[in-house]
């Protein structure tokens, strides 16, 4: 099953719940009705959440630059030893 | 697993690259470093590259040996999917590591992907950035926002089950990478996208493992512009074909 397939599956199940829930409403339907608006919304909400705690979590690794250069340097003086042409400095 | 225990696994390291003179010869040699009791072979996919790659490459090979250093150059620079396929033409082990050439996938790590697939069994191991003892050096804020962006978006609507979707420092069984190669169609990053999302849709088995993203200190990025509209048209596609 395409997985677009899938999601139309969840969306239409969801629509199917909400439709079921307006007809059989026994408190007024304006509330149910509201209901599609507030899914997006929080939708969007968890998106925007994720990736803004993503962004602050974001991990990050200054040390790995730091043994980076090092490696850096090892590798040039063997490489210059065996006479591997890899440039001044 | 039988096979993995029994036969002595050989890992072919395929590494495509393009003016990348200086990162070549680092790589190799830190490779080589980090790769002490295991049997592997490093084929460099050079597509003409006017710095001398390949001389430095010829280099290496007398240094290391032809034998443990392929050379499988093309004559121009035709993009990096294909250069996976044409290296993997020519790849004699049982398992096949990708990675870029710039340094900002390093050679360190093999070791934990190689550990990782005989854990496991996996058919798959992915370097993740995204977690804890990963990450990434150098990138700016608006690069982390389009990465997490893009992540979230890509998470939301493909459920890939897997946490970094557009890395490209992977361990494959080869078998499986050759399937999975000619079912994708894919260009750049969204290829990496691509090949992981059907690799999970045909259930094969991924595994990751922490990986720190340095960016590139030699060299510069060959990724342009249009990259966002590529991303999103990428995700489309992918949403009605997998
Ligand atoms: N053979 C080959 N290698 C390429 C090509 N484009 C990029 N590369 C290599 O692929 C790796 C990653 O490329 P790069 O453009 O730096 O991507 P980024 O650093 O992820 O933005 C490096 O090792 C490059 O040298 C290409 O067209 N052909």
């Amino acid at each position: 099953m395409k997985h677009i397939v899938k999601i139309i599956s969840l969306l239409v199940a969801i629509s199917a719940l909400w439709i079921g829930l307006l007809q059989t409403s026994l408190i007024s339907p304006d509330y149910p009705l509201m209901l599609p608006v507030y899914l997006v919304v929080s939708l969007g909400c968890y998106g925007l959440l994720m990736v803004g705690v993503g962004l602050m979590q974001f991990p990050t690794c200054p040390q790995e630059s730091m043994l980076l250069q090092q490696d850096i340097i090892e590798a040039k003086t063997f490489l210059r030893q065996k006479g591997v042409d890899i440039g001044s400095n | 697993m039988g096979d993995e225990v029994t036969k002595k696994n050989k890992y072919s390291i395929i590494v495509p690259t393009y003016n990348e003179r200086l990162n070549i010869a680092l790589i190799v040699y830190l490779i080589f470093k980090h790769l002490k009791d295991v049997e592997f072979e490093v084929i460099i996919v050079d597509d003409g590259s006017p710095d001398g790659t390949q001389e430095i490459v010829k280099q290496l090979q007398q240094v290391y040996g032809e034998d443990r250093i392929l050379l499988r150059a093309r004559p121009k620079k035709l993009g990096l999917g294909t250069a996976y396929a044409h290296g993997l033409k020519h790849a004699s082990g049982n398992f096949v590591v990708i990675m870029d050439a710039d340094l900002s996938h390093h050679p360190k790590y093999l070791p934990a992907f190689i550990k990782k697939q005989i854990e496991t069994g996996a058919s798959i191991v992915t370097g993740t950035r995204y977690v804890k003892v990963g990450g990434v050096h150098g990138w700016t804020l608006m690069r982390k926002l389009t990465s997490r962006g893009a992540n979230v978006l890509a998470q939301t609507l493909l459920w890939p089950g897997v946490s970094d979707l557009t890395g490209s420092f992977r361990l494959y069984r080869k078998s499986v990478l050759e399937d999975l190669i000619n079912s994708c169609v894919s260009k750049g990053y969204v290829f990496q996208m691509e090949m992981i999302v059907r690799a999970s849709r045909k259930g094969h088995h991924i595994e990751e493992v922490p990986i720190t993203f340095v960016d590139r200190v030699y060299g510069s990025s060959k990724l342009g512009g249009s990259e966002i509209v590529e991303y999103l048209k990428g995700l489309l596609y992918l949403l009605f074909t997998t």
